[in-house]
């Protein structure tokens, strides 16, 4: 294997990026984001700043009005709709708030169908499934459908079917913003452990707590990148779990309460 | 990150399908109830079909059995206009007709046949007293069933021998019987069963040729001499007859051939049977319109779903032939459970009434191709709206 070359290193690169919706909303006013391979990074900011729209241009799911976004190399402005479905079915795992699982599919199809459009046959789509469940801490409840399941094991079924396929990069849009302390701090746990064999992650967020677990952070508001670390400070590992109290304070149900409430 | 071409994986058949199918199994009443339409009118156009190729066959089963090789030849009209007749020896003639098998003849008597003298002579009850020549019942290949046949005795006595029809209007049910004819008694001897190809006999009452001629002033001309040949001989037959009946005047001889009648009544199609396909039709195009209508729904029932296959890499394509083929399914479903339907309406009324149970091949395969073109018409225009759908508003749905 040759020493990877530092542009090959580059998963995501924005510049100059610009989004605006319709007349008027301009919810991205020039951004430029490097995100290296191998990176943990948290795209923090308030409401309305942009986040998600800036995890949709990352994840080729819309095209900036003007700037240039490359992911895993390629130009997005270059490639047509079919190609940026193929870039998406290899290099790029989604998890959304909202689990997005199929409900009556049992977790170990919900995964396997993530697998769907990478033209992998069926036997080995759920195959890797099960390892992929197995990864989450899931092994155990393939036949269980969403609906039998708690919030965070559905959240973690998501993670195995974003993360199955081995994309280079899973971004998060609030992957525990649907969820409380204890489940969320099992999702976190699981992109912990991703991150530590090597893939590529970014976690947008609203929550501080998690925003200073990642070791690297970007923060955005009104559409600019006001502050970030840069690019290869996400490789180090994390910090201690944000949302696993040490141990019981005697108030442990303000804490929790507190952490629990939406900012 | 190698830069390597990005061509988006296909999906195979079955994948399609599975994917297709996905949709419909979170929601059985939906896909039963708007299959429904689809299984109704492909029902209905199946047993319809279904029905009307039963009664040919069987019409086409009892031209086979009856044979087509049966001609009769009949008096025209003279040249003037007028009633030609047959001349009395014309039975004699058609028998020396080389191919020609078996000939008889009947001739129509000019009297009535009451169950008594007090009974009014206008009230014929549209029976007609016919002279018979004694093998008639041979070359019709009819059947006696009460009684026997005209034989050399009876033929020249005052006995009568009675079509089905003829028995059933009379109310006559056994033999012995007394009936009026003429000015006097006659005995009822025998009752014939049906003759599909001779329906004027089921209707007459026949009596010998020496009988008619003695006791009822009949002329001795025969009105109709019925023939049989081989088969491959019958249009050369029915070239020659005219002239043979009748040199003199061939052209005041008609011939015909009755199983035509039957082979025509097989062929015709009826206008209740047009009418009900086109109803058949009409619930189809409804079961269509349903079809439609569920996809519409379901397109916008599962944006979410678009979104996320779409961030899994599904192209527009593939979200097109997703909603196409749980379209496809959906018609296919119904058009399954007519065609099971429509078969087994068509089985059950044939054998009620005694047919063969017969469904043209060709009407499952069109009941196919109308399910298939139904399921792709419906599902094109919500199939295109999933595909277009904007990866990032779908997700955003909340
Ligand atoms: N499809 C859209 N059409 C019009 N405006 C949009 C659309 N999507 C987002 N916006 C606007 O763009 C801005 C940024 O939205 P975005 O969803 O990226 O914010 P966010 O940081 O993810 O917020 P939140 O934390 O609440 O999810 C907002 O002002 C929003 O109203
Ligand atoms: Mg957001």
């Amino acid at each position: 294997m040759s020493i990877p070359q530092p542009e090959q290193l580059r998963v995501v690169e924005l510049r100059e990026v610009t989004k605006e919706y319709g007349a008027g909303v301009r919810a991205l006013r020039g951004v430029d984001l490097l995100v290296e391979r191998g990176e943990l990074v948290a795209i923090a900011g308030p409401s309305g700043s942009g986040k998600s729209t800036l995890l949709h241009l990352i994840g080729t799911l819309d095209r900036p009005t003007t700037g240039t976004v490359r992911i895993a190399g390629h130009d997005v402005a270059g490639l047509s709709d079919r190609e940026l479905s193929a870039l998406r079915a290899r290099h790029l795992g989604f998890v959304f708030q909202q689990f997005h699982l199929a409900p009556g599919v049992s977790a170990l199809d919900n995964v396997a169908d993530g697998l769907l459009y990478t033209g992998t046959p069926l036997r080995a789509r759920r195959e890797r499934a099960a390892a992929a469940l197995e990864r989450v801490g899931l092994g155990h409840r393939l036949g269980h459908r969403p609906n039998q399941l708690s919030g965070g094991e559905q959240q973690r079924v998501a993670v195995a079917r974003a993360v199955a396929g081995d994309p280079p990069l899973l971004l998060a849009d609030e992957p525990t913003g649907n969820l409380d302390s204890a489940a969320g701090a099992e999702v976190l746990g699981v992109l912990r452990d991703l991150h530590a064999a090597g893939t590529t992650i970014a976690v947008i967020t609203h929550d501080p707590e998690i925003a200073e677990w990642c070791p690297r952070q970007v923060r955005v508001r009104d559409g600019r990148v006001v502050a970030d670390a840069g690019a290869g400070a996400g490789r180090r590992p994390p910090g201690p779990n944000p949302k696993r109290t040490p141990e019981p304070a005697p108030d442990a149900e303000t804490a929790g309460a507190a952490k629990g409430a939406p900012r | 990150m190698t830069r390597q071409r990005l061509t988006p994986a296909r999906l195979g058949p079955s994948d399609v399908l599975r994917t297709g199918a996905a949709g419909l199994r979170t929601r059985p009443a939906r896909v039963v109830l708007s299959a429904l339409g689809i299984a109704i009118g492909i029902a209905t156009m199946i047993a319809v079909l279904g029905i009307s190729s039963s009664s040919r066959e069987q019409l086409l089963r009892q031209l086979d059995r009856l044979g087509t090789n049966l001609l009769t030849v009949a008096p025209g009209q003279t040249v003037f206009g007028e009633e030609a007749k047959l001349p009395v020896e014309a039975l004699g003639m058609v028998r020396r007709i080389g191919p020609v098998r078996t000939a008889s003849a009947t001739g129509t008597v000019d009297t009535t046949i009451r169950r008594t003298d007090r009974i009014p002579e206008a009230v014929t009850g549209g029976i007609a007293v016919q002279a018979a020549t004694a093998d008639l019942l041979t070359t019709l290949e009819g059947r006696v069933v009460k009684g026997a046949w005209l034989n050399a005795a009876t033929e020249t006595r005052p006995a009568v021998v009675l079509g089905a029809k003829a028995a059933e209007r009379l109310g006559i049910t056994r033999t012995g019987v007394q009936v009026w004819m003429g000015e006097r008694w006659f005995t009822v001897v025998g009752v014939l069963g049906a003759m599909p190809l001779a329906p004027e006999i089921e209707r007459s009452a026949l009596v010998g040729f020496p009988a008619a001629e003695k006791y009822l002033g009949f002329d001795g001309h025969p009105t109709t001499v019925y023939e049989r040949s081989a088969e491959e001989s019958v249009e050369a037959v029915r070239a020659v007859l005219p002239r043979t009946v009748n040199p003199e005047n061939p052209e005041e001889v008609t011939v015909s051939r009755p199983s035509d009648a039957l082979a025509a009544r097989a062929a015709a199609a009826s206008a209740f049977t047009n009418l009900l396909l086109g109803l058949g039709a009409v619930a189809l195009l409804v079961g269509g319109v349903g079809v439609a209508n569920t996809m519409v729904i379901s397109v916008l029932e599962r944006r979410k779903e678009i979104g996320l296959r779409r961030s899994l890499g599904a192209t527009r394509g593939q979200v097109r032939l997703q909603f196409l083929a749980e379209s496809l399914l959906l018609s296919a479903l119904g058009g399954i459970a007519g065609a099971a339907l429509g078969g087994l309406a068509t089985a059950g009324y044939a054998l009620s009434r005694g047919w063969p149970p017969v469904v043209p091949p060709w009407a499952f395969a069109g009941a196919v191709g109308a399910t298939l073109v139904i399921g792709t018409l419906a599902g094109l225009y919500p199939a295109m709206r999933a595909a277009r759908l904007s990866p990032t508003v779908a997700l955003a749905t909340t």
